[in-house]
């Protein structure tokens, strides 16, 4: 013990001179997200259209709101287990089969997670060892490359064009790959670019997956946008499921943000190491969120096709505007944005969006915060009233016009 | 019968009768002359009866009263309710007539300007009818919601203007 005193008053310590010398380095190396700045510039503005909003314009339908109200009222806040009510992990597997023909055990492959944004965090926590190298398709959802980082990762941007209409291409994904890389995160449909992947799209990518024998995330929280074809999970490409963790949730397709429900299902030895840090970080979902999600499942489906169809509808009618104000828009097929160029403005995509906002009261998002490849780009939701889309697209469509007289 | 395509636009046009063809048809990713001919023919077949504001009387300074009344009555011989249901819907002062299954036949929605119109209407009017045996007269206080649209103000979009 006395050696041990001895030691430590040795031991040179750091000097301290700000809160901020205190921080870690993992949080420290990554940066406020580019998001945040148009949030301030737009905050208390009751003038502008907002495109830049990130949610269903739907309020979570009735029936599932009020299941939550009468569990409150017969006394239902307890903690449940670890892993999430029974009945809805038994729900979510008999929903994953009927609707994407996907096979998890409940009792060992599926857990109830905070949003997907928690199953995101655990996967790569769970996955990283320091130096491991993270592949995120660009441009893509933000958290993917900070929470890398945070948790000693590198994210790797592999970088998919509107020419492509933002599928990942497989020359493109081989190209990044080094003998330190682990994983790869897939999020189709995308935010930000609405893009899809078909089974067709998807089998050059598993090929490259099963030869560097790599991990992926796929963050399938869109999965039931999509417009025309059903989306295809890639959890369900021969060979695929046990290299996948699946992370989805009822925040987009049921329209409940902000219950924040997700869950994540994989192989039972992931989803066991990633129960392990849910079980002493969060120790469960909230009781009243799982049982809204319950309630959503087993009688929420057509409540959802009808949102979906009515995100169809407001996709057409701005797809069709951009193109007619002269942005090239590539047809987005799934979540709920559109992702027009605006490089025919000159202008580069923070500059068009904070102009947007100054002269003409509409708010979208610069598509440069999305990774690469966003540069060059706006996303525009669709989930906003058709009165206000029509009146969004005028108002860009002036602005363009204006830019284009200089 | 209406098809498909006809139940879509008759449903974008209940959220709002003023949408244009041209618009419908880019919502339904179908030709503006397809949505033109088959809104004519919604029109023709009196599918579509009518376009009209929904119109929130208690904000007008000049109020309205609205009761509901049941009504018992013997049908005729042949033409069973029909033509009592005639009869009573030709008054101006009816906005609605049902046909209802239950413990009376017509359920009969009345607007005066008082609650003394009303009373007057069912008396010198309604009741005196041959057919009509007996009537119950019940005031609306305060109407919710109507055809699916809810009159109260709701708090609007309340989302971030802003999110990933």
């Amino acid at each position: 013990m006395i050696r041990d005193r001895e030691q430590t008053t040795t031991i040179s310590r750091p000097v301290r001179r700000s809160m901020s010398d205190y921080l870690s380095n993992g949080v420290r190396s990554i940066k406020p997200s580019g998001i945040r700045k148009f949030f301030d510039l737009v905050q208390g503005r009751k003038d502008i259209i907002t495109l830049g909003v990130g949610e269903p314009d739907f309020v979570t339908p009735w029936h599932v709101r009020e299941a939550a109200i009468y569990s409150l009222e017969k006394g239902k806040t307890q903690y449940t287990s670890n892993a999430g009510m029974p009945e809805l992990r038994e729900a979510i597997a008999a929903y994953l089969a009927d609707r994407f023909g996907l096979h998890y055990d409940p009792a060992r492959e599926i857990f109830v997670t905070i949003g997907g944004s928690e199953a995101i965090d655990l996967a790569l926590r769970a996955l990283i060892n320091p130096g491991d190298e993270i592949l995120v398709p660009e441009p893509c959802y933000i958290s993917y490359s900070p929470i890398t980082s945070l948790s000693g990762g590198v994210p790797v941007g592999v970088e998919t064009y509107a020419e492509d209409s933002f599928k990942l291409r497989a020359d493109k994904l081989e190209a990044a790959i080094t003998p330190r890389t682990k994983a790869l995160i897939l999020c189709y449909p995308s935010n930000p670019t609405g893009g899809i992947m078909t089974y067709e799209d998807w089998l050059p990518i598993a090929r490259i997956v099963e030869k560097y024998d790599l991990i992926v995330i796929a963050d399938e929280i869109y999965a039931e946008l999509t417009y025309g074809a059903r989306h295809v999970s890639f959890a369900s490409i021969p060979g695929m499921k046990d290299r996948t963790i699946l992370v989805s949730g009822f925040s987009k397709a049921f329209a409940m943000t902000g219950w924040r429900m997700g869950y994540v299902c994989g192989h039972p030895e992931l989803i066991g190491a990633m129960l392990k840090i849910h079980q002493y970080t969060v120790m469960c979902a909230p009781i009243m969120g799982q049982i809204a999600a319950l309630e959503a499942l087993t009688n929420g489906l057509e409540e959802m096709e009808r949102m979906v169809e009515s995100y169809n509808q407001r996709r057409r009618l701005v797809v069709q505007g951009f193109r007619e104000i002269g942005l090239d828009c590539h047809e987005p097929q799934g979540a709920f944005y559109a992702f027009p160029s605006i490089r025919s403005t000159g202008l580069d995509s923070e500059t068009f969006a904070e102009r947007l906002l100054m002269e003409a009261q509409v708010a979208v998002v610069p598509g440069n915060v999305f990774g690469r490849g966003g540069e060059g780009h706006v996303r525009c939701s669709y989930a906003t009233s058709v009165a206000q889309l029509t009146e969004a697209i005028e108002r860009i469509g002036r602005f363009v016009e204006k830019l284009k007289r200089g | 019968m209406v098809d498909g395509f006809k139940l879509k636009i008759l449903e974008l046009l209940k959220e709002d009768a003023r949408r244009s063809p041209a618009l419908i048809a880019t919502m339904l990713g179908a030709s503006e002359e397809e949505v033109a001919r088959a809104i004519e023919e919604l029109e023709r077949d009196h599918v579509i009866v009518k376009y009209s504001a929904v119109v929130n009387w208690s904000k007008v300074a000049d109020d309205k009263v609205t009761a509901l009344i049941e009504v018992q009555i013997t049908p005729e011989r042949g033409r069973g309710f029909e033509g009592i249901a005639e009869r009573i819907y030709q008054y101006p002062e009816v906005k609605s007539v049902f046909l209802m299954s239950g413990a009376y036949d017509l359920l009969v929605e009345v607007e005066g300007k008082t609650l003394q119109d009303v009373a007057s209407f069912v008396s010198s009017k309604l009741s005196p009818i041959d057919a009509v045996l007996s009537t119950k007269t019940f005031f609306i206080l305060k109407k919710y919601k109507q055809d699916g649209i809810i009159f109260e103000e709701r708090e609007g979009d309340q989302r971030l203007v802003i999110s990933p």
